[in-house]
């Protein structure tokens, strides 16, 4: 019998940790093949299954799915976090394509010049705070509901708590000036699929330390630096 | 009856040109209010329009849409260029994003700074020749069929047609090695929806030359 749902990337949060959140939110169990080295890597790439010789990869339903957003709208959709009719679904994606801009950067940081950090962390939490938290704050108060769109849980609110979280890690008080974003934190880390997956011992990724870093550059063969290249575009080749 | 969308943009290519295609290739008419001073822009910002304070914004069935994706996605599944299912749906995201992994790349080379533009026009090149075109080629031999996905035409022959337009400016004869896809180009582009976009004086706009560039540059700094 073949293996159910399974992901392939490297042991860090990378491009895959949404395709976790997500899969987790939805009750959903996956296996995971975590390569440590290029040498593994490689190998993923030379058995063919990596249509742009990419990760994420994850095997779903027979097929063999890359490219993150084609691997998020999928499974949101299967398991029905995509809202229930066009508009909501639209809602849903200019929500998580601002969340994605803002995780992104977040994402990239850990591989800026050492000189640039400092500067590159200033402006991440000057845009959480200023351009992003403000429009998911206004989303809860315009509506009152306890979730971003159509009054139930979907896509937008797993990512809206992971990129929080996120933040979070950045600078601690980042939510200072949010207080429906703070509830909102509190009320979807509460869902019982999603609580599982805030305990330790499930499978999301710690955030990168130096190790970490050192062996996504290796496998990724990532260039110094280049991250915040384009302001709104994230140039980054592996 | 709804009006017709209308996209906000400067007038030239950036992020806005994949939805001109697509609403092109479903055979929608559109409108287009283009940005051309920073206080055009403001106006929109002020006005509440710009969700994330950014453009391309298209107004459609009594929404603001914004994120390039977001706008995609939806015109995508109105006209039906999605597939039949979800699993046809995911092999068409599955190209699409693809495809555009690369068509980013050549949308914004003339707006990149001139130092850089020499090393990001060689991995365009690169790309296109090694990774991506190679990779649909084998798609279409795969099935033998006319279009990407489902043996009809999606937003994924749409999106990668333009792709391929635009990367013969970058690299001309490049699509000469690749003769599914120009195969596929000359199909897509005979439908009488894209042949109408195809010629002079529709809304396809031309590459983003100096004086768009600069255009650009003073209404988004």
């Amino acid at each position: 019998m073949t293996r159910k749902l399974v992901l392939h990337y490297f042991n860090g949060r990378g491009r895959m940790e949404s395709i976790r959140w997500l899969l987790a939110a939805a009750g959903v169990e996956f296996e995971e093949e975590l390569f440590e080295t290029r040498e593994e890597f490689e190998k993923l790439i030379q058995g063919g299954t990596l249509m742009y010789e990419q990760v994420p990869i994850v095997e779903i339903d027979g097929m063999n799915l890359v490219q993150t957003r084609a691997i998020l709208r999928y499974v949101a959709a299967k398991y029905g976090l995509y809202g229930r009719n066009p508009e909501e679904q639209a809602w849903i994606d200019m929500y998580v394509e601002g969340l994605r801009d803002l995780s992104d950067m977040i994402m990239f940081f850990p591989l800026s010049l050492p000189e640039e950090k400092d500067m590159n962390l200033e402006y991440i939490l000057q845009r959480a705070k200023t351009r992003f938290f403000p429009v998911y704050e206004k989303a809860l108060r315009d509506h009152g509901q306890a979730f971003l769109v159509g009054n139930r849980l979907s896509w937008a609110d797993v990512q809206l708590l992971e990129v929080i979280l996120m933040a979070e890690e950045c600078e601690a008080s980042v939510l200072s000036g949010f207080p429906l974003l703070q509830d909102f934190k509190v009320r979807i880390s509460q869902i019982p699929t999603i609580n599982r997956f805030l305990q330790p011992g499930s499978q999301r990724k710690p955030p990168l330390d130096e190790q970490s870093i050192g062996t996504a550059k290796d496998i990724f063969k990532f260039e110094r630096g280049m991250f915040l290249k384009n302001m709104s575009t994230i140039v980054a080749e592996y | 009856m709804a009006g017709k969308p209308v996209l906000h943009y400067f007038d030239g290519r950036g992020r806005m040109e994949p939805i001109r295609w697509l609403l092109a290739a479903a055979g929608v008419e559109f409108e287009e209010k283009f940005l051309k001073t920073r206080d055009d822009l403001a106006r929109l910002r002020n006005d509440g329009s710009l969700m994330f304070d950014q453009v391309p914004m298209v107004e459609i069935d009594g929404m603001k849409l914004v994120q390039t994706k977001a706008i995609l996605n939806y015109i995508a599944a109105k006209y039906n260029l999605c597939g039949k299912d979800l699993k046809e749906r995911a092999l068409i995201d599955m190209y699409t994003e693809g495809v555009w992994d690369l068509e980013i790349m050549i949308l914004y080379y003339p707006h990149m700074p001139p130092e850089e533009k020499e090393a990001s026009l060689a991995t365009i090149k690169d790309k296109a020749r090694n990774r991506y075109f190679p990779a649909y080629e084998k798609v279409l031999k795969s099935h033998g069929q006319d279009y990407l996905v489902g043996n009809r035409l999606s937003r994924a022959d749409v999106s990668l047609v333009e792709l391929l337009y635009h990367m013969e400016e970058m690299d001309p004869g490049v699509i000469d090695n690749f003769p599914l896809l120009k195969a596929l180009r000359t199909r897509v582009s005979n439908l009488p929806t894209v042949k109408k976009f195809l010629q002079p004086g529709s809304q396809r706009k031309p590459f983003d030359d100096a004086k768009c560039v600069e255009s650009a540059k003073k209404i988004f700094s």
